[in-house]
């Protein structure tokens, strides 16, 4: 073990010392700072960007908040087109967050599934080809998943909402007398399908860099299968995977299109999320943009600022745990 | 499972069975939506498919007629990728230089990447509110496809960077150590020995970049507006894209408005399935040399 650390410790102080000489601080040639300031520029441009949405969004929703009568926070109405204009944020944000949690539920273990399948049972040689056939559910876009899901999943959705009603029923979430189609459940099954390929491609990564050396270990203590998954690779797994559900998450709650078109909008929070009605931040945006007035406008912008800071905070702290156990491999 | 030891106890034979089926089950149920989704847009799609839809626009065409099509859509969605492209793609590729040649581990270097990361899940629809606020409603300008170029490349960016990033890194150092050695400034080493060397798959990342950006409905809809007409110019004026042609043609109730919707949506699939399989085709077989 010492040896094999002092090994890497030494590689690293190679590259490191390598990186120092291939980086001179400047030539000074005129070409050389031109370009380096250049690439510097876009970089920090690409701060700039993310800067300037936050701003800009905030400038142009401030009128709009001014001028509202009801509480942006709590309030479920959402009338900004009205005088005086009301709208509140709070049926958004349930059916945001109540959809997208739901999603990352559905989606995760199948997942993992699926990266753990790739990775560890399906033949070594078709690995490659069955990645890319996750990864093509990625590529279809919203709008289409919007097409089928209101084409062949919702038709499909009657009789398990009807069958989780009833068995489930006595769970508040999964109660309410008349189970639809076009609920909040519908559109977080078109979310699940959306995010599995970027959960399970993550969680692939991830259990890639588990080392040989762990899975070779249980397998000679005569581990079966399952059991190097669970007692080697899962445990290592564990943070990356937390984190690509995360980023999943992150991903549903932005999603829009598909969920415009699943959803039909029922005013005010209903509990019952088997129950038709419900509506997302982006759905509302897009579904209410061409009657917006200027307030209605402000307010949308508003909404998305709401939709972005959420974001924003799921995506960096998925990342970051991502990121710290980087540092640990 | 049996070994020179024995064999493996019933109940460990069964929780390994068990999870086997279960991990094959995880992957056929990711099969089916996505067998269904491609089954149904080619059955419904494939009814229109003809040469109105190609050569027509919707101008003048109602949702109950027959015939129409989607020229005008192509065209600004074609547009619209060109330019999101021309812009994102200097600005992701010379932010990536930066991250792997200039920046190294410095703070400013680790800042940005962490934001191109963080950057990579802004929601599109955010994307698009940001330039109606920015574009459209602080400095005045029309609807136009341009609008909708601006919300495309913010989405662009950070994907054409991590992938040009990983492709750097897979530039040999050798590479660089010997045009130093031959007394290149660092700018021409960079940009005729490094950038080529890794140009086919910043090509890939690229291409799956578009591939990405050209399904995006949600920020066109607030940025390029609408229209039935071919308007072939992307800096005035609402502009038609194929996302949006199938959104509005999907919420119209006749058959035949769907129809068209279907065939739009069967002809966007077509353009990125082929988009990301040429990207494919071109990483596996112009492998950049020395890896």
């Amino acid at each position: 073990m010492t040896s094999e650390t002092g090994v890497e410790t030494h590689a690293e102080a190679r590259t490191a010392a390598r990186r120092r000489a291939m980086r001179p601080t400047s030539t000074g040639r005129v070409g050389d700072r031109i370009f380096a300031s250049a690439a510097r520029g876009s970089g920090i441009l690409v701060l700039a960007i993310i800067v300037a949405i936050g701003v800009f969004l905030i400038v142009k929703a401030i009128p709009a908040l001014q001028k509202n009568q009801a509480n942006f926070l709590t309030s479920e109405v959402w009338d900004p087109n009205a005088v005086p204009p009301k709208f509140g944020i709070a049926q958004l944000a349930f059916g945001t967050v109540m959809s997208s949690l739901l999603a990352m539920l559905i989606a995760t273990p199948v997942a993992v599934g699926i990266a753990l399948f790739i990775g560890f049972y399906a033949p070594k040689r078709l690995s490659g080809v069955l990645g890319y056939v996750v990864d093509l559910l990625a590529a279809v876009p919203s709008i289409v998943y919007g097409l089928w899901g209101v084409a062949v999943l919702v038709p499909h959705m009657d009789g398990i909402s009807r069958f989780l009603n009833t068995v489930l029923g006595w769970i508040p979430l999964f109660g309410g007398d008349s189970p639809g189609k076009s609920s909040i459940f519908t559109a977080s099954v078109v979310l699940a399908i959306m995010i599995l390929p970027i959960i399970s491609s993550l969680s692939r990564e991830v259990f890639l860099q588990v080392p040989r050396s762990h899975l070779e270990a249980s397998l000679a203590l005569g581990a079966t299968r399952w059991e190097m998954v669970r007692m080697s690779v899962l445990p290592y797994g564990r943070s990356g995977v937390v984190g690509a559900s995360m980023l999943g998450l992150g991903r549903a709650m932005g999603e829009t299109i598909a969920v415009a078109m699943v959803l039909t909008l029922v005013p005010g929070i209903n509990i019952h999320i088997l129950e038709n009605g419900g509506a997302t931040f982006a759905s509302n945006i897009v579904n209410g943009f061409n009657e917006a007035s200027e307030t209605g406008r402000g307010a949308l912008i508003a909404s998305g600022l709401v939709l972005f800071v959420i974001t924003l905070v799921v995506n960096m702290a998925a990342r970051a745990i991502v990121a710290r156990r980087k540092e640990f491999a | 499972m049996t070994s020179a030891f024995g064999s493996v106890s019933p109940a460990r034979r069964i929780k390994d069975r068990a999870a086997a089926v279960f991990m094959w089950g995880a992957f056929a149920l990711a099969v089916i939506p996505l067998v269904s989704v491609l089954w149904t847009v080619v059955a419904h799609g494939v009814g229109r498919l003809d040469g109105d839809f190609f050569g027509h626009s919707m101008n003048g065409v109602a949702g109950r007629d027959p015939g129409g099509g989607a020229y005008h859509a192509i065209i600004g969605t074609l547009e619209q990728v060109l330019i999101t492209s021309a812009i994102a793609v200097p600005i992701a590729v010379l932010t990536a230089v930066y991250l792997v040649e200039y920046g190294g581990r410095g703070r400013l270097a680790r800042t940005i990447s962490f934001f191109v990361d963080v950057m990579t899940g802004i929601p599109s629809i955010v994307a698009g509110l940001f330039i109606l606020a920015l574009w459209l409603l602080t400095f005045g300008f029309e609807y136009s496809g341009f609008a909708g170029s601006l919300a495309l490349t913010i989405l662009m960016i950070p994907t054409v960077v991590r992938a040009t990033e990983e492709m750097l890194k897979l530039v040999p150092h050798e590479l660089r150590e010997a045009s130093f050695a031959l007394g290149v400034p660092r700018w021409r080493t960079i940009c005729f020995v490094v950038l080529p060397t890794a140009f086919t798959g910043i090509l890939t990342g690229v291409m799956l970049a578009v591939a990405r950006v050209m399904g995006e409905t949600a920020p066109l809809l607030l940025t390029i507006f609408f229209t039935k007409a071919i308007n072939n110019d992307p800096f005035s004026g609402p502009q038609g894209s194929l996302p949006t042609f199938i959104w509005d043609q999907a919420s119209d109730p006749n058959q035949n408005a769907i129809n068209r919707a279907w065939t739009g949506a069967l002809v966007l699939i077509g353009i990125i399935m082929l988009l990301n399989l040429a990207a494919r085709f071109v990483a596996r077989r112009f492998r950049p040399a020395g890896r």
